[in-house]
């Protein structure tokens, strides 16, 4: 099976976030970087179906600027074959379906029997990107995929419902699927496989070379930090708890509408 | 999952390439994920938390830096990274790595003959196999040269006498490294655990690298055969070839426990609220100890980055590997110290690293050449005159 993962590269978790001048993105220039993790879990899932198999080809794909190289490196550490990049500065100046169309063109190119992408982005959140790209490549799709089987010239896969809710189903190859975190155990880039990755090909692609014309139909107005509005009220019951405990459940209930 | 942040004060990582960063980060993930969590319990219990042998060969942790045999030929800084890494975890754990790959794997490989090559290397490389090193006797620690242990050749094979304590993974090794005293000078031999005539004790009761194995091995009348000679190793110097090996990674290695020490103390201050309700850290002596701390581990990455690089010129002799071992080592055990002092009561519990790393700095000060010997070589260097005797 030749599989394509998409992956991004994201701030790291837990980076202290500020909103950079113009209020457009992000201060970029103190912040480490890192895989998207649901990418992660998408790749590992490649990994582990190409070594069931026996055989194919797992390759990385990325969408985003020069930096982005660094989280290309390391899933070629981890063992994909190969990888394309789409080397884009600002990715903040495209919606999803500015993404899709890229992701989709590089793909197109390669006709992959599947293609995993995570189920959504650390940074923007989106959650769409996959689910429109499938669209563009007119093929057919599942969401939040929990465990991926290959069956003949088909894949079995279980989806994640709520409320502990699963779905079981068979969808025809090629297919895309977008990944839940932590659906398998990810392994540790090795010493060896981090100097081959060096060795391995990495093809750098810009927009006009994959011909997607530039331009968004959605852009991004604002970038804020959630403003604080801070609320407290204290229900002087007195000498009465019963008193205080109606305040409260009457709040709950009519302004906060909670119960 | 707690995730280390790092320490680099003065955009040292701008020394460091992409690959390089990426070993550290892989290391550094599996100490954050498969080390912190549990050395505290290994430690108190005085266990070497062995289930980590598999993924550090699948990882390529052993014998790193070397070529051939399955091992990751990395250079020598990415050797360095991956040592300061993993004795962030616990000096105990490096010691494993160094031992294995400097001290086991390092002979084997240079002095080796092909067939002892072939059998060892690939299993020592997976942690298939377990090696340990035995220099160190009761009578001769920091003077190795006057060993008492001997071989003498006897036909075909060689009969080894005398004892070697203080020996890393002795107990738990499938091979050893022994040096003995023969006719023509001290030669290396390689010895399976099991041949008849040699036997090895669990050295108890220490206070310091608790979560690592040492012990005495005694060998009476033990027969080994004539190809279990290292081919290539004549002389004392072989056996201080590998200290060679095994120094540099400390060099290294004493960052990593000096890091962990700091970034904990750091924290803790800027949390920990004494009068006024300002934070420790907020106080001119609090903020002293933190600044004399990230100087010192600042020079000694410096120190640490340099040899390295040296060493990947081949420029990088024992006198240098003398000045790294012993002033990172000694800045390592004062950072332990101050930042011990740092979290007050809390120091000395087992839930911070702190007391862990100190103790076991308190060997690596004393193992692979004491403070005062490492001052000896310097001083020999510089002056022309060795000063030993
Ligand atoms: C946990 C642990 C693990 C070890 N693992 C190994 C191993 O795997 N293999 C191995 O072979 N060995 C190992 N060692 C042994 C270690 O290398 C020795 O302990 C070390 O060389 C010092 O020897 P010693 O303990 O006999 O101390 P001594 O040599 O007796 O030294 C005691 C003190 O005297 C000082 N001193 C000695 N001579 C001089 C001098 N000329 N001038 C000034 N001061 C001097 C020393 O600096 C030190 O302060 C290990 C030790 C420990 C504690």
């Amino acid at each position: 099976m030749k599989i394509i993962v998409a992956i991004k590269q994201v701030p790291t978790r837990d980076s202290q976030l500020n909103v950079a001048d113009g209020g457009k993105w992000i201060e970029e220039d103190d912040l480490t970087f890192e895989i998207n993790e649901p990418d992660a879990y998408a790749l590992e899932e490649a990994l582990q179906l190409k070594e069931r198999d026996g055989e194919g080809e797992v390759i990385a794909l990325c969408l985003g600027p020069s930096r982005a190289t660094q989280t290309i490196r390391e899933a070629l550490a981890k063992g994909a074959d190969r990888a394309i990049h789409i080397e884009e500065e600002q990715l903040e100046g495209l919606d999803t379906l500015g993404i899709a169309k890229l992701l989709a063109a590089a793909v197109k190119a390669e006709n992959p029997d599947l293609i995993l992408t995570g189920l959504q982005s650390d940074d923007f959140g989106y959650g769409q990107t996959g689910v429109v790209m499938a669209e563009l490549l007119g093929i057919p799709h599942a969401t939040i995929i929990m465990q991926v089987e290959k069956q003949g010239n088909a894949i079995k896969v279980k989806r994640e419902l709520e409320d502990g809710w699963f779905q079981n189903m068979t969808i025809p190859l090629p297919a895309l699927l977008t990944i839940q975190s932590g659906i398998n155990k990810l392994r540790y880039a090795t010493l060896m496989g981090i100097k081959k990755a060096k060795t391995k090909e990495i093809k750098t692609v810009t927009a006009s070379d994959l011909g997607v014309p530039q331009g968004a139909s959605a852009t991004l107005d604002k970038v804020y930090m959630p403003q604080r509005t801070k609320q407290a009220v204290i229900f002087q019951g007195g000498d009465d708890p019963a008193k205080a405990a109606a305040q409260l459940v009457e709040k709950l209930k009519f302004e906060v509408r909670v119960i | 999952m707690a995730r280390f942040p790092g320490v680099d004060y003065l955009l040292i990582d701008s020394l460091l390439s992409e690959q390089e960063k990426m070993v550290r980060q892989t290391a550094r993930q599996f100490v954050d994920e498969q080390v912190v969590p549990i050395i505290k319990d290994h430690f108190r219990e005085g266990t070497f938390p062995k289930h980590l042998i598999p993924e550090m060969g699948r990882m390529g942790f052993f014998g790193a830096n070397l070529t051939g045999y399955g091992c990751a030929e990395m250079s020598n800084v990415e050797y360095g990274l991956l040592m300061q890494e993993i004795e962030r975890g616990d000096s105990g754990l490096r010691s494993f790595v160094s031992v294995q790959g400097a001290l086991v794997m390092y002979p084997l490989l240079t002095y080796g003959s092909e067939e002892q090559k072939s059998k060892w290397l690939p299993k020592l490389q997976s942690g298939e196999a377990i090696g340990c090193f035995g220099l160190t006797e009761p009578m001769f620690g920091s003077n190795p040269a006057g060993m008492l242990t001997r071989a003498v050749k006897d036909g075909d094979s060689w009969i080894l006498n005398g004892e070697k304590t203080w020996i890393t993974n002795g107990s738990v090794a499938d091979v050893a490294i022994v040096w003995a005293r023969t006719e023509d000078g001290i030669r290396g031999f390689v010895v399976e655990a099991g041949t008849p005539g040699f036997s090895t004790s669990v050295l108890h009761g220490k206070l310091s690298m608790r979560a690592s194995v040492t012990s005495s091995l005694a060998f009476t009348d033990c027969r080994v055969p004539g190809s279990a000679m290292l081919p290539g190793a004549k002389g004392l110097k072989a056996p201080l070839s590998c200290l060679s090996q095994a120094r540099f990674g400390i060099g290294w290695g004493v960052i990593g426990a000096a890091m962990d020490c700091y970034e904990t103390a750091r924290q803790y201050t800027v949390t920990r609220k004494q009068f006024d309700d300002k934070p420790i850290a907020a106080h001119q002596l609090v903020q002293l100890k933190l600044a004399d701390m990230i100087t010192e581990i600042t020079k000694a990455q410096l120190l640490a980055i340099h040899c390295g690089r040296l060493k990947d010129e081949g420029k990088l002799d024992p006198a240098h590997i003398s000045m790294l071992k012993r002033n990172n080592v000694a800045i390592a055990l004062d950072v332990a110290r101050a930042s011990r002092d740092l979290l007050g009561g809390n120091g000395i519990m087992e839930e911070y690293p702190l007391m862990r790393h100190l103790c076991n700095l308190e060997t690596v000060k004393t193992y692979e050449g004491t403070d005062h010997i490492h001052a000896l070589v310097i001083g020999e260097r510089v002056t022309g005159v060795p000063a030993y005797k």
